[in-house]
């Protein structure tokens, strides 16, 4: 039951990364990563809100576990960075892992102070 | 550390930054516009079974609050080692393995990983006065990561160079 839950919570999470990602790259022309970048921002202020909601436990694996899960990635923001290191966008791969976790950090407790003024 | 001695460059055709969509390659960007109802199924089929894989990987490797999460480290790294592989052999497949890309790499891959997993693992470890892992687990996370696009590459390249040199079947 749990594990259904979190397959039709990623089986969400992954098209909707897709399209933010797609949706981000196709509005700029630097060889920054923004479009994965927004993804795993916005997940993780989801989840930091997600986490203070007290979400019955078949919710929190459909939300949390799945579609958020799936709408953020560790797969594609390490080929990202390593393909700038490759490419010898040294500065901009150093940035790229940085900026996301610190926008990371920074989106999950926001999220956090979100849900709890929330939810009480 | 790398020096500017240009390595040689033995790979046919550049490679993009973004392993789920370069609006750039010209195939890639009509993907979506031209089978939506394709691409997005796929892509969602991809990413159940890949979270499903990641949820199995918590269940059997749990992790006290104020440890280091071990499961969505080992999720984590080895997602990265396997879109290494994947995108070399996709970068010397051709057009037949197109479906690859969105299915495997966005869908399983991206759905197999998690970056507010990770983010959430150190707010937790910091939360619970455990600064040092926190650290650590972000840290190595990182490197690790790191180190494993870079192996899966390489092996991969090395396999397909092999098998390309051969010049048999």
């Amino acid at each position: 039951m749990t594990a259904l839950m979190v397959a039709l919570g990623a089986a969400i999470g992954a098209p909707l990364r897709y399209l933010v990602d797609r949706y981000v790259q196709a509005r700029h022309d630097s060889a920054f990563p923004w479009g994965t970048h927004a993804a795993n921002a916005t997940a993780c202020l989801l989840l930091g809100a997600a986490v203070q909601a007290a979400l019955p436990g078949w919710a929190f694996a459909f939300a949390a576990t799945g579609l958020l899960g799936a709408l953020s990635t560790y797969s594609t923001f390490g080929y990202e960075t390593f393909a700038l290191l490759r490419t010898g966008a040294r500065f901009l791969a150093f940035a790229n892992a940085a900026a996301s976790i610190a926008a990371g950090l920074g989106a999950a407790s926001i999220g956090a102070a979100l849900g709890r003024a929330l939810t009480g | 550390m790398s020096e500017t001695t240009g390595e040689p460059s033995e790979s046919a055709e550049p490679r993009g930054i973004d392993p789920d969509i370069d609006l750039r390659d010209r195939r890639q960007a009509r993907e979506l516009p031209d089978a939506p109802w394709v691409v997005l199924p796929l892509i969602a089929a991809g990413g159940a079974i890949g979270g499903t894989a990641r949820y199995g990987a918590g269940g059997l490797l749990p992790t006290a609050p104020g440890e280091f999460p071990v499961a969505t480290f080992l999720v984590n790294v080895s997602g990265c080692l396997l879109i290494g592989v994947l995108m070399a052999l996709i970068a010397r497949a051709g057009p037949r393995f197109r479906p690859a890309r969105p299915f495997l790499g966005v869908g399983v891959l991206g759905g197999y990983t998690t970056f507010s997993t990770y983010i959430a693992d150190v707010q937790g470890l910091l939360d619970a006065g455990r600064p040092a892992v926190a650290l650590a687990y972000l840290g190595t996370t990182l490197l690790c990561a790191l180190a494993a696009v870079w192996a899966g590459t390489a092996l991969a390249e090395a396999a397909l160079g092999r098998a390309g040199n051969g010049g048999g079947r």
